[in-house]
This record gives structure tokens, sequence and C-alpha cells, in this order.
């Protein structure tokens, strides 16, 4: 068939490999994560993640191509990837939920007296038997506030952009990936200073499982934020036509406003009244 | 606004536009499809691929209950494992109970999910608003190849090791623990928790492709409250695969954690809670069995509308009635844990909350009865399908209210009588609900007309057989029968037997339903555009059968006084 003649602005996408190729890379990786689980070998895990990952980087090249060549991403379209990105944060705000849920159903049950195994563990007190909790105005505090001014030197970057500041634009940019990168040192460092155990006891496991899966995502949202740097540099951006910069910026408020649900709830009122050893 | 825009993409863009796409043909055409039609089309013959495994597992399960004492499974022990006597009859139990799960998983996740909200609202829904194709067509593609990968899993699942020395995931599509934990040590439960997460991402991707669509893609003059009613249910069936399933993968996260790192959400020798599992699990669960039969009431309004040459009574009341139950089903997941030590008030609310649902549910039965009041019916195919929905799925729905009571669930939890009302609502209602669309839509896709006769036939045998299985396993739900149980007392025998003779009959129907699509593939009878006449008012009856490559190419413009 020849071209297609649409009398539309929507966005006929060309058939692409690479939908069908992370699949395959995906089957790989976690058929490799069983094997690595099983201590067979880790190596097929790293096979499958390396073919994850390239095809993350060919799909995303080809989006970003079509986002430059001036007919794909028509109004209509944009909006079509603004719902998208909306829709994408929401179901990744459900999945905190579900770590959330675990953390209070330790914070607000340790005294249900119908779960004896449970309270003979626990000790049938806060914090838990065997859990030191943090101080939440020393590092927690200190990240909080990375965080809260990292929000602000994209909301910085944002601006420039508007203005067609590229300057600004750049240091916003720098600036935010550097204290994202802070945070995530810092949350390490927290890490290898926690007075309980990750593993054998209820509050370590939620503690160390929700506050890594959101230290996963800044990862995830500083990567995202370097390829704007970059892309910001090749000059894709302009003052009105900058979605992927925006998406980063959504994005990286939606892990700044789990940090401050992590840091309100676990870190602050999990300790409040506690006395805390330091 | 898009009229300008397009002219500037036409003034600056013309070489781009212009240049020649060729349409993929051969297997590209498929493996690398952006097309929503073709998509859907690779969604339904999963689904049927899917269908077929776990309907042949839920033979083996019949054959089993056949008779009391254990009839087939030590054997498919003997030939699985090589065992002999005792240890094979220990792991034919144990291969009972994997039949079971696999067979659950297998029909809500790879046969009625990729059937309804991959087939049918892949297909149809752009074609109802009037959209030449979806948002993200790759996603398409991607949610639909997550699938085979996923399935692969399930399957892969029931030749690895389970408990110790016996292969496969014996602890339900619930996998509570800790059963699925220390109950099964080895690693076929890691399988079964991969494959739900990928399905889960497959779902994910997909309803954020499908909310996309129908909320940015509706022809110029569609209003929300124009929109056919399927696309409504595919709406918001789609809000909640996209708030339920990450819940569920957070839930089975810390599932696949507790079993190989070491945390200890679930086990109370670190504190852990085995309830807050099953809370997870069905703030899920219980989204998840509307997401299977929201589709099914678009479908149903439909065909009743067609054939009734009526527009659907109360359109909006009908819509709004989906949503309704949408939300309510968020709130009312701990109907399926009574028996857990919930407390009496958190009881009461959830019996309340539940009781609920048959409200709208109620909307929903009785405008379809009122479209069909005074109209001009005819009993063509898919007709007898939605009329034995609407027949089943009220059965159905009556069970559910007398196991949404507490004290009565005391009695009726795990037995029988739960496998009957849920395969009332899903496999005679979901599943009708499924080949109603099948046959209602047959022409269109592909452009030929089933026989009419055989069509018939498949419902005729089918009603009866699927009747014959689960409506005696009331009766065996009430005298007490648990399920999961691979052997009985012989109190239950007759009532298993009537039971297995049913599927029996169901083979038939099914073996009648692949002989229907091939006769119809065969005899190549055309269809036209609009085999349905004026009762079939939705915009994919304006298009060719099958359908343009790409169709709309010029949007279609919606009259305000058009019918929805």
């Amino acid at each position: 068939m020849a071209a297609i003649e649409k009398n539309h602005d929507y966005h006929m996408v060309e058939p692409s490999p690479w939908p069908f190729v992370m699949s395959v890379a995906i089957f790989v990786m976690l058929i490799g994560a069983i094997a690595w689980m099983q201590d067979w070998t880790p190596w097929v895990f790293f096979i499958g993640l390396a073919g994850l990952l390239y095809t993350m980087y060919t799909w995303w090249s080809d989006v970003v191509k079509e986002a430059n060549d001036g007919v794909s991403h028509t109004p209509v379209v944009q909006i079509h990837h603004r719902y998208g990105m909306m829709l994408f944060i929401a179901s990744e705000v459900m999945f905190f939920v579900a770590w959330f849920w675990g953390y209070f159903d330790a914070f607000f049950r340790w005294d249900d007296v119908e779960q004896y195994t449970r309270m003979e563990v626990t000790g049938g007190h806060w914090p838990l038997n065997g859990v030191e909790l943090f101080d939440p105005f020393h590092l927690p505090l200190f990240n909080t506030l990375i965080l809260l001014t990292s929000g602000t030197t994209v909301t910085w970057a944002h601006h420039a952009l508007l203005e067609g500041d590229r300057k600004g634009l750049r240091w916003g940019l720098v600036l935010t990936v550097a204290l994202g990168a802070l945070f995530t040192y810092v949350q390490f460092l927290e890490y290898t200073h926690a007075g309980f155990s990750f593993t054998g006891n209820l509050y370590g496991s939620a503690f160390v499982m929700a506050t890594g899966f959101h230290g996963f995502h800044v990862l995830i949202g500083t990567i995202f934020l370097l390829v704007c740097l970059l892309r910001a540099e090749r000059g894709h951006f302009t003052p009105e036509r900058h979605l992927g910069f925006e998406f980063a910026a959504w994005y990286w408020h939606f892990v700044d406003v789990v940090w401050l649900f992590l840091f309100a709830s676990i870190y602050v009122w999990g300790s409040w009244g506690v006395a805390l050893s330091h | 606004m898009a009229n300008t825009a397009h002219l500037e993409a036409q003034a600056t863009g013309h070489d781009h536009a212009s240049h020649d796409h060729h349409t993929p043909t051969g297997w590209r055409r498929w493996v690398y499809s952006t097309n929503h039609k073709d998509i859907g089309i690779m969604y339904l013959v999963f689904s049927i691929i899917a269908g077929v495994i776990g309907g042949l597992l839920s033979g083996a399960m019949r054959l089993e209950l056949q008779e009391p004492g254990i009839q087939i499974f030590h054997g498919l022990a003997a030939m699985a494992y090589g065992l002999e006597g005792d240890s094979a009859i220990d792991a034919g139990k144990h291969m009972f109970n994997v039949f079971v799960s696999a067979h659950a998983l297998i029909m809500v996740f790879f046969t009625v999910m990729p059937a309804t909200m991959g087939g049918f609202a892949n297909y149809f829904a752009p074609l109802m608003i009037g959209a030449p194709d979806t948002a993200f067509p790759r996603i398409n593609n991607i949610a639909f190849w997550l699938l085979p990968p996923a399935l692969l899993l399930t399957v892969l699942s029931m030749f690895f090791e389970g408990p110790s020395g016996m292969l496969g995931f014996g602890g339900g599509w619930t996998a509570y623990p800790p059963l699925a934990t220390s109950g099964h040590p080895g690693p076929s439960t890691d399988f079964v928790i991969f494959s739900l997460h990928v399905a889960g991402v497959s779902s994910i991707l997909g309803a954020i492709n499908l909310i996309t669509t129908i909320l940015n893609m509706r022809a110029p003059g569609m209003t929300l409250h124009k929109m056919p009613l399927f696309a409504w249910s595919v709406l918001v069936t789609a809000f909640l695969l996209l708030l339920a399933l990450p819940v569920l993968a957070g839930a089975i996260t810390m599932m696949l954690t507790d079993r190989n790192f070491g945390t200890t959400f679930f086990n109370p020798e670190g504190g852990g809670d085995p309830i807050l599992y099953q809370h997870l699990f069905w703030f899920f669960g219980h989204p998840e069995v509307y997401i299977m039969i929201l589709p099914g009431f678009g479908i149903i309004s439909h065909i009743v509308a067609t054939f009734s040459r009526k527009p659907v009574f109360g359109y909006m009341a009908m819509a709004y009635a989906m949503v309704a139950i949408g939300f309510v089903g968020f709130v009312v997941w701990a109907h399926h844990m009574y028996t857990t030590g919930l407390s009496l008030d958190v009881q009461r609310y959830f019996v309340a909350a539940t009781m609920v649902i048959a409200v709208p549910t109620g909307v929903k039965i009785f405008s379809w009865i009122a479209t069909m009041w005074g109209g001009s019916i005819t009993f063509r195919t898919p007709m007898l399908w939605a009329i034995g929905f609407i027949f089943l799925f009220t059965v159905g729905g009556v069970t559910g209210v007398v196991l949404a009571n507490a004290g009565a669930d005391r009695a009726l939890h795990d037995t029988y009588y739960v496998v009957a009302h849920f395969h009332y609502v899903l496999s005679l209602g979901a599943v009708f609900s499924i080949f109603a669309g099948w046959y209602y839509w047959f022409p269109k896709m592909f452009g030929y007309m089933y026989s009419e006769f055989l069509g018939k036939l498949h419902f005729w045998v089918m009603f009866v057989g699927v009747n014959l299985i689960f409506f005696p396993q009331h009766f065996l739900g009430l005298a007490g029968m648990p399920r999961r149980y691979v052997d009985y007392p012989d109190a239950f025998a007759l009532w298993n037997r009537v039971s297995s003779i049913g599927y029996y009959i169901t083979f038939v129907a099914l073996v009648i339903f692949f002989y229907a699509t091939w006769e119809a593939v065969r005899k190549k009878r055309l269809a036209g555009d609009n085999p349905w006449g004026d009762g079939a008012t939705t915009l994919e009856w304006t298009l060719s059968s099958p359908p343009p490559f790409h169709q709309f190419t010029t949007l279609p413009k919606i009259d305000s006084k058009d019918a929805h």
C-alpha cells in the first residue's frame, strides 16, 4: 500500500520490532532471575537485563526521533502523551500503596492479640523487638531537604526553559541530577547504619522495601533527568515543546511526594515519642 | 486547533508524511504490529489457545472427581515422576491442586482478560468511538507480546519443584502464604509470581493505552455521554486494571522477597502477618472479578439493543451503573476474608458494602430486560448468548448476595457453593459474553457469516453442559463439600457424577464451536457491512467487513441527534 492519506492529526505509528524484542528480553531476564535465586547462574539474568536496557534505548530513540521530525507529535498526540504519563504515575502510586500498607500493618497492629506468634516475636510493643529506629531529624531530614531543594532546582530549569534561557536550563538540570545522586548516596549511608536487619523482622522488611523501592525510583528519575540534560544540550527542547522534560519533572515531583509520605509516616510518626539512642 | 495543526504538519513535513510505508506482510505484520485490529486478533487467538489449555486442565479435574476415590491423578503422577504406590498417590494429590491452580490462573489472566480487554476492546473500542487506531500502538503491541511469556511462565511452573520432591505450584490462584511460601520451597512459585508480574505489566500498559484512546480520540461530536456502552465498559475496566494490578504487583513482590531474600512480610516468625497478603491480594482480586465481567456488560448491552431493534433502555443509568460498580468494587475486598478473624464491625461494613453492589447490577439486569420489552426481537445466535448471559449471570449474582452475608459464609466458605457461584458469573457469565461478542462481531472481523444453525447448536449444547456442571455444585457446597480436594466421601458421588457428565457435554459444545468457526471460514458466505440491520447503530457497522487496514482516515462526525 502506498502512503496512507490521512485527514486527521493522529500519529499512525510504523510497525516496530521493539515491543516483541523487549518482551523476549523480559522473559529471559525473569528466567535468569529464577536461575540466580536458585544459585544456578547469574548470567542469564544479566543477558536478559542487557536486552531490556538495549530495547529501552532503541525504542525511546525512535520516540525521540518522532518528537523531532516535526509531524508525528501533533498537539493531540502531545495530549495523548500527557494522559499516558499521568496514568503511568497513577499506577506507580498504587504500587507504593502496597508498600505503605505493609508498613502500616506492622505499625497499627503490633498489639493485635489474636496474632500471638507475631506478638511473641515483636514483643507486643513499638518499636518491635530488635529494632532501633532512626532519628528522623538527622539524616532523614537532611535527605528531605535535598529532595525538596531538587524540586526547586527542577522548577528553576523549567522556568529557564520557558524563558529560552539555555544556561539556566543546563545548570538547573545539572544541580537536580547532582542532588538526586546525593540523595541516593545519603540513603545508602543510612542503610549501612541501620539499627535493624532487613531480614527476619517485619519492620526491617517493610522499611527497606518501601524506602528501597523509593530509592530505585529516585535512580530512575535521576537517569530520566540526565537524559533530559543530554537532550537539552542537543537542542531538542524549545520553550513551546518539551514534553520529555515536563514528564521528567512530573516524575521527579511524584518521587518527591512519595518521599514526603515515607518521611512523615515511617520516620517521624513511626518514632514519635520513642526514645532514640544517640 | 486540530485543523490548523494539521495544516502546519502538512506544510512542514510533507516529505515525511508521503514517504512510502507499506502495509507489512508475512510474520512482520503480526510480530511488529502497530495495528489495533491485528493486535486484537492476536489477543483472541491467544485467548482461544489458553482457553483450550485451561479447559483441558479442568477436564482432568472432572475426570478425577467423577467418582469417589482417586481415579487418574496417581496414574498421571506415576507417569510424570515415575513413582509407584503410596508415593504416587501423594504426588497425585498435589498434582490435582497444581491443575486447579493452573486452570484458574490460565482462565483468569490468559483467557477471559485477553479476550475481553485484549481482543474485543482493542478491536472494537477504537471503531466504536470513530478512531483510526489506539493512542499508543507500540505499547498496545507489547501489552500483547508480554502475554505469551507470562503464559509460558505459568505453564513452566508446573514442571519445576514446588513442595519438596513434587512438581508444580498447588497454592491456588490466590497463592496464600504460608502454603505459597514455606509450603512450596521449590522455584515453581517464583515462576507463578513472575508470570503474574508480566501479565500485570501487560494489563497496566494496555489500560493506559485504552484509557488515553477513549478519553482523547473520540470522533468529533462524540461526547462521553454519546459514547457506546461497550466503550464505557472498557474505560471503567481499564481504570480498575490501572489501579488494582500495581497492588498485586506489590503483594507478590513481598512474597518473592519473603521466599528468596529473607524478608518477613507474611511470616509470623519474623513478626509478619499472613493476613496482610490476603488484604493486598483481595484489594486487587475483587476489582479483578469486575475486570472480567464489565466488558461483558458492554457487549451484552449492544447485542440486546441490536436484536430488539431498540436503543438500550436507560443509557445514562447503564453507563453510571458500571462506574458505580467500579468504585464500590474497590471497597468490598474483605468479603473474601470473613473467616480470617476480622472484627465484627469490619465484617458488618463489608457485608453492607458488598450488598450495595447488587443495586447497580440490578439496574443493568432490569435495563436489559426493559430494552427487550416491546422490542421486535430476533433470536439470532448472539442474542441467544446474550439472553443466556443475563439469565446465568443473574443466578451467579444472586448466590453472590447469599455469600456476601458473613454469617452464611461461615458455612459456605471454601465449599463448592463458592465454586458454583463464581463459575456462574465467570465461566457462564463472562465466557457467555465472550461467545456473544464472538458471534456478534465475527462477520465484522472476518467478513464471513457463521452458520446460524451451528451457532445455535453451540449455544444450546453449551448451555445444557455448563449448567449441568455447575448447578449441582451448589448442592455439593450446601452439603459441605470443600473445594480443592482430590477426593470426597461417597455421599457426594451423585452430583459429582452429574457435574462430570456436564463437562463432557461442554466439551462437545467446544468442538462445535471450532467446527462452526472452520465452517464459516471455509464456506465464505459474505457478511456485508451490516448483517444485523437497523438495530446495529454503532460506528463499526458503517465500515466494510473486515474493516480496512486503517479505518477512518477522515474522521466521522457525530450528529448531536444520533442515538448511542
